[in-house]
C-alpha cells in the first residue's frame, strides 16, 4: 500500500504530463465535468490557457497554432455540448492531417451510459474523425495515456487525438510514473522509404523528359522545405503544389508553377495533364487536384510518396509507391539520383502555356476586386506573413495570387472545408508566430461562422489583421449556382442580411475600416500593418458577380477546365 | 470477390467498434464478422469476411492496419487455411418427418440439439458451403428460425507471431 504522500491528485497529474510535452498553450472552455482541472490550473505557470468563446473555436485556435508551429495544439473543453462543439474542428484537423490532443471532460464512470446531465459519447461520436480516441477508465491510465495521445497525434502521419477524461478518474488519486518513451504495438509509423524504391525513383525522374512535382502539406510537416527546393533546383524541375502544399516550395521561384486542380493555374493542369514523369509528394490525390481520375495525368508514370500507406493507390493507382518520411525519401532521392533529367523543351511547353492562359482579372472598370487585395497584400509583406484563409472564393483567389514563400505561413481548411475556420485559426497561431504578421482571411460569410472569437483576438490583445472580403454573398456557392444550377441563388444572397461589419469589430473592441474603392486598398493595409499588439478589421466591399477562375467543374477533365466566364452577367 | 481476412487487434474496450465503424465509414462491405478470444489474453481475433476487387481489398488491409489498436492483419484468402461456421437450425417436424430429419443431420454430421413435437433445432459446423448445403435440404422441412456464427479461420501449418505485451516504460 503507497502512502498518501506519494500519490498525486489526477488534475496535479494532468498538468504534470502536460509540462512535460512542453505544451504552452492551452485552448479552452470551462464547464461542469473539467471543474477540477481549472481548478488546478489556476496555479499553473509554465503554461497559459486561452479561454476562446466556443469550443469550436478552440479547436480551430488549436489547429491554427499547430499548423503555424508543428507543435501539437492543445484544446481542453467539457463534457457533452463542450465535447460536441468540437467534433467540426477535429474532422477538420483529421481531414488536413493537423496535430492535436483534445481532452473533453466526461460524467463521472458510474454514470456513463445513464443519460446523465452534460453527457455525449464523444468517443464515440468521434471515433470515425481521430486518428485515435481514448477513455481513460482508471486513474492508473491517466498518466500513459496522455504519453501516448501526444505521440499518436504528433508521429507518422498527423493527426487529431481525443482523451474523454470522467470527473472521477481526474477527482482521484495515484503515484506519478510518466513513462518516456512509448511502445504501442499495433502503431510503428514508417519513416525509411524503401532503398530500391527510391533508386528505382531516381532512375525514372532522370530519365524523363517532361517531368512534375506535385507537392502536398505532407512536405511541410515532415519539414522538408529545403529538401524539395534542392533537390527541384538540381534538376530544374517544375513543381506545382495542391492547395495545402502552398508554402512547401517558395511561391515566387521560377520552378514554381502555383497550384493545380480544380482553382489550379492553366500552365500547372496542362503540366500534369501532359507530364510524363509525376512524381506526388506528400500529396493524397483528392478529387479537387484530380477532377476525374480516369484522365487525370494518364500518361504519366506515377511515383507516389507517403507517410500513410492508406494513400497509396487510394483514388490513382500509381506505378512506384514509396512509404515513409517526404523529407528523408526527398534527400535520398537527391543523392541517388545520377544526372539531371533534361527539361529544356518541357520547359519552353510550360511557358507557352503560362503565355497562352496566364492568370488574369478584370483591372480597368475601377471597382474592388479581391485578385487586387490578395496582390497587394502578397507585394506588402513579400509573402512572409502568415496567412489564414477560410473557406471559399477569397480562399482561391488567396491561393492563386498570394506568393508563399515559406512553408507553414498559409493556414487554410483544405480538405473538409470548414467555413469559420480562419478567424479562431489565426488567432491561435498568433500565439505560435511572434516574427511574423498574421493576417485572416475571411469571406463575409465565413467570417460570421466564429465571429464570436473576435473578443478572444480583443481580450488577448493578439495581432492579427482580420479583413473580410464582402462580396455580400456566399460567393463559391454563388458561382456554382450560376454555372450549374441555372442561376437559381438560392439563400446565397446575404446582401440585404449582413452585419455592418465595421460597427461588428468595434463593438468587440478592434479598430475596424471599410472600403470598396481600389485606390484605398494600399493606405488601409499599410494602416493596418502598422498596428502592432493588438488587432485589427479591414473590410473589403468587392464585387459581387466575380467568379474564380480557371476552374475545372467537378468531376470533370482538366481538358474541361473554363479560363473565362462564359456568359458574362452582371449581378446587382 | 470474396476474402476472409483475419485481424489481430487489442482486447481493448471500443476495439471492435473501431473495426466496424472504419468499415461502415469508408463504403466496404462485412459478409460477416466474428471475434473472440486468442490464446493471449489481451489480444482478440476478428475473422472478417469481405468482397471487392484487388484495389478495394488493398484498401480494406491498408485501413485495418492503419487503426492504432490493430495488430496483425492477414488476408487469409492468399494463404492456405481453415474456415468454420457454426448454425443453429430450427425446422418444422411432424411424426412422419423425424426419421427423414435425423438422417439429413447425420449426413452433416449434425447434432440434434432441441426437440419439441413440432421442432426440431439442428447443429451443424463446417465450412460455409457445407451449412449452405445443409440449409437448402432442410429449408422443405420449413425453417422457423436460423442462427450463423459467421465465419472464423486460421491459416494452415506456421503460426502468426503475436509481440507480446504492449510496453509503455
Amino acid at each position: 500500500m503507497k502512502t498518501p504522500e506519494k500519490l498525486m491528485a489526477g488534475a496535479d497529474i494532468f498538468f504534470e504530463c502536460l509540462r512535460r510535452e512542453k505544451v504552452e498553450y492551452i485552448f479552452g472552455y470551462p464547464g461542469g465535468a473539467v471543474l477540477k482541472l481549472y481548478e488546478h490550473l489556476y496555479d499553473v505557470d509554465f503554461l497559459k490557457h486561452i479561454l476562446v468563446r466556443h469550443e469550436q473555436g478552440a479547436v480551430h485556435a488549436a489547429e491554427g497554432y499547430a499548423k503555424a508551429s508543428g507543435k501539437p495544439g492543445v484544446v481542453l473543453v467539457t463534457s457533452g455540448p463542450g465535447a460536441t462543439n468540437t467534433v467540426t474542428g477535429i474532422a477538420d484537423a483529421y481531414m488536413d492531417s493537423v496535430p492535436i490532443v483534445v481532452f473533453t471532460g466526461q460524467v463521472p464512470s458510474h454514470l456513463i451510459g445513464n443519460d446523465a446531465f452534460q453527457e455525449a459519447d464523444i468517443i464515440g461520436i468521434t471515433r470515425p474523425i481521430t486518428k485515435h480516441n481514448f477513455l481513460v477508465r482508471d486513474i492508473k491510465e491517466l498518466a500513459s495515456t496522455i504519453r501516448k495521445a501526444f505521440y499518436i497525434a504528433c508521429t507518422g502521419r498527423p493527426g487529431p487525438v481525443v482523451v474523454d477524461l470522467p470527473k472521477d478518474v481526474i477527482n482521484s488519486y495515484c503515484e506519478f510514473v510518466y513513462p518516456e518513451d512509448v511502445e504501442i504495438r499495433g502503431y510503428k509509423p514508417n519513416y525509411k522509404g524503401h532503398v530500391n524504391q527510391i533508386k528505382k525513383a531516381a532512375e525514372v525522374i532522370a530519365a524523363a523528359k517532361k517531368p512534375l512535382l506535385y507537392v502536398g502539406g505532407g512536405v511541410i510537416m515532415s519539414g522538408g522545405f529545403r529538401e524539395l527546393s534542392l533537390f527541384a533546383h538540381e534538376n530544374k524541375l517544375p513543381v506545382t503544389m495542391t492547395l495545402q502544399g502552398l508554402g512547401a516550395f517558395p511561391g515566387t521561384d521560377e520552378l514554381s508553377l502555383g497550384m493545380l486542380g480544380m482553382h489550379g493555374t492553366y500552365w500547372a493542369n496542362q503540366a500534369v495533364n501532359n507530364c510524363d514523369v509525376l512524381v506526388s509528394l506528400g500529396a493524397r490525390f483528392d478529387d479537387r487536384v484530380t477532377g476525374k481520375v480516369e484522365t487525370f495525368a494518364t500518361n504519366a508514370y506515377k511515383i507516389h510518396v507517403d507517410i500513410d500507406p492508406t494513400c497509396i493507390d487510394k483514388n490513382v493507382v500509381v506505378d512506384l509507391p514509396i512509404v515513409g518520411d517526404v523529407k528523408h525519401i526527398l534527400a535520398e532521392m537527391a543523392s541517388e539520383i545520377s544526372k539531371s533529367p533534361d527539361t529544356g523543351e518541357w520547359w519552353a511547353q510550360i511557358n507557352s502555356w503560362k503565355d497562352e492562359c496566364p492568370l488574369v482579372y478584370e483591372d480597368k472598370d475601377g471597382r474592388l476586386r479581391t485578385e487586387y487585395i490578395i496582390e497587394k497584400l502578397s507585394e506588402k509583406t513579400k509573402g512572409e506573413a502568415v496567412i489564414v484563409t477560410d473557406v471559399g472564393q477569397h480562399q482561391m483567389w488567396t491561393a492563386q495570387y498570394f506568393k508563399y514563400n515559406y512553408p507553414r505561413t498559409n493556414l487554410t481548411s483544405g480538405g473538409l472545408g470548414t467555413m469559420g475556420f480562419s478567424v479562431p485559426a489565426a488567432i491561435g497561431a498568433s500565439f505560435a508566430v511572434k516574427d511574423k504578421q498574421i493576417i485572416s482571411i475571411s469571406g463575409d460569410g465565413g467570417f460570421q461562422m466564429n465571429i464570436q472569437e473576435l473578443i478572444t483576438a480583443s481580450a488577448y490583445s493578439v495581432p492579427v489583421i482580420f479583413i473580410i472580403i464582402n462580396n455580400s454573398f456566399l460567393g463559391m456557392v454563388r458561382q456554382w449556382q450560376e454555372l450549374f444550377h441555372a442561376e437559381k441563388f438560392s439563400f446565397t444572397d446575404l446582401s440585404k442580411s449582413n452585419p455592418d461589419f465595421v460597427k461588428v469589430g468595434e463593438a468587440f473592441g478592434i479598430e475596424s475600416y471599410s472600403t470598396d474603392n481600389p485606390k484605398e486598398v494600399e493606405s488601409l493595409l499599410d494602416k493596418a500593418l502598422a498596428v502592432k499588439n493588438k488587432p485589427v478589421l479591414l473590410e473589403f466591399k468587392v464585387v459581387k458577380e466575380d467568379m474564380v477562375f480557371p476552374m475545372v467543374p467537378s468531376g470533370g477533365s482538366i481538358s474541361e477546365m473554363m479560363v473565362k466566364r462564359l456568359n458574362p452577367k452582371r449581378m446587382t | 470477390m470474396k476474402h476472409t481476412i483475419s485481424v489481430l487487434v487489442e482486447n481493448h474496450f471500443g476495439a471492435f467498434d473501431r473495426v466496424a465503424t472504419m468499415f461502415s465509414g469508408k463504403g466496404f462491405n462485412i459478409k460477416s464478422i466474428s471475434v473472440g478470444e486468442t490464446e493471449i489474453s489481451e489480444v482478440s481475433r476478428m475473422t472478417i469476411v469481405t468482397d471487392g476487387d484487388d484495389q478495394i481489398i488493398d484498401q480494406v488491409v491498408k485501413q485495418l492496419n492503419r487503426l492504432v489498436d490493430t495488430i496483425k492483419v492477414v488476408d487469409l484468402s492468399e494463404t492456405y487455411h481453415v474456415e468454420r461456421e457454426l448454425a443453429l437450425i430450427s425446422v418444422g417436424m411432424h411424426k412422419g418427418s423425424m426419421e427423414e430429419l435425423k438422417n439429413i443431420c447425420d449426413i452433416f454430421r449434425g447434432n440434434i440439439v432441441d426437440i419439441t413435437i413440432k421442432s426440431m433445432m439442428i447443429e451443424i459446423t463446417g465450412p460455409p458451403d457445407k451449412i449452405d448445403a445443409a440449409v437448402n435440404v432442410l429449408a422443405p422441412f420449413g425453417i422457423k428460425e436460423m442462427a450463423r456464427t459467421g465465419i472464423v479461420a486460421l491459416r494452415r501449418g506456421e503460426q502468426v507471431k503475436i509481440q507480446k505485451k504492449e510496453n509503455v516504460t
